[in-house]
């Protein structure tokens, strides 16, 4: 699936059954994002799938 | 507090491990901020709260509760400062956000820029002075925005400060030994008789970064995402690092740090703080605990390079 890395600002191919697993795949740690699947905020548990669009958002202080 | 319609999709999980819809995480959210303000008595009955909008996600955050709780508040005006650092790609994007969130809610916004008020902008001053960028920053911000809302005759000024950015500094006074500057932390502060230091006050004290960036994406309030250039550089970068490494490893770190730091501050505050402390710099007039500020002192540097 397409998953967009918001504070990289680019969009990789990735093969993961779960949040949980993408995060993992990605090396990322899960407090420092959040997860939208085709526009909708989920949970590290949420099952993914091939067609989802997923967007992961970066957790940061602006200041 | 549970999420009663198991039919919605949960859209978070709290460090307890309960899983919220977006309903109840609103509910859960807004409470907890009413509840900091409520037990905190963070506001008065009549009063001017000055807001410390930056357009990131914490403040206009903050920024959206304290317009919402302060509407049913016949006495209490609310008015938001951004002080612009001139920071070249990130604050004109943040400032923007920030016109466009005052507009909607209907609050007045101030705008003070280092550039007029300093004669420098960030950038520059970094270019002359060998400091980390968010000494020099926070320094000038502080000062600014602390004479700026006595200027407007604010009696508070709101930060969009979390329990992450708390945590961090709490650990950063604690590795430095900077027990001083930790005296200086908590959900309110300064003393209440000085009418030159304008007290501080964090509604979100209690709010993990996390749970504020979800609020902001939940209700449509943060703009585009855009990080500081400085905010790798900062010691502060590697203390989040290690501590958001931690609450990954052990859920509750940070609370815990919070709720261990908060049963020592009045110990901290009775050494390192006392009425009639505050002093004068006897440039500026401005409060200080030494005999010239720390923004005077900066100045004099800037000038003579």
């Amino acid at each position: 699936m397409k998953v967009y890395i918001e504070k990289t600002g680019k969009t990789v191919n990735v093969k993961a059954a779960s949040v949980n697993a993408l995060l993992k795949k990605l090396n990322i740690n899960p407090v420092t994002v959040l997860v939208v699947k085709n526009g909708t905020l989920v949970t590290e548990d949420a099952k993914l799938s091939e067609k989802d669009q997923i967007k992961i958002l970066a957790v940061v202080s602006g200041g | 507090m549970t999420c009663k319609n198991g039919s919605k999709e949960p859209v978070f999980v709290l460090t307890s491990g309960e899983k919220l819809c977006k309903n109840c995480f609103n509910l859960y959210f807004e409470r907890k901020a009413r509840k900091c303000i409520r037990q905190h008595e963070l506001i008065g009955k009549k009063e001017r709260i000055a807001v410390a909008l930056s357009g990131g996600k914490d403040s206009s955050v903050l920024l959206t509760l304290l317009a919402s709780i302060t509407r049913q508040m016949k006495n209490v005006e609310l008015f938001a400062i951004l002080i612009d650092e001139g920071i070249k790609g990130y604050r004109p994007f943040t400032k923007k956000d920030a016109e466009k969130l005052c507009k909607k809610l209907k609050v007045k916004l101030y705008v003070y820029s280092f550039k007029k008020e300093l004669g420098y902008s960030l950038d520059e001053m970094l270019k002359k002075l060998k400091k980390g960028p968010c000494t020099v920053c926070g320094t000038f911000r502080r000062y600014l925005l602390n004479k700026k809302a006595r200027e407007l005759k604010a009696d508070k000024i709101a930060f969009g400060h979390n329990a992450d950015d708390e945590a961090q500094s709490i650990v950063m006074n604690l590795f430095r030994s900077n027990n001083d500057a930790a005296a200086r932390l908590g959900v309110i502060n300064g003393l209440k008789k000085d009418a030159r230091f304008i007290r501080r006050i964090k509604p979100l004290y209690f709010l993990l970064e996390k749970e504020v960036t979800a609020y902001a994406f939940l209700n449509g309030i943060s703009g585009k995402f855009v990080e500081c250039p400085y905010a790798g550089a900062a010691y502060r970068g590697e203390v989040r690092i290690m501590l958001n490494d931690f609450e990954n490893k052990h859920p509750g770190t940070k609370t815990g740090i919070l709720s261990a730091f908060l049963e020592t501050l009045p110990l901290l505050k009775e050494k390192f703080m006392k009425e009639g402390d505050i002093g004068f710099c006897r440039k500026c007039r401005e409060p200080t605990s030494a005999e010239e500020c720390m923004a005077c002192r900066l100045l004099e540097q800037l000038k003579k390079k």
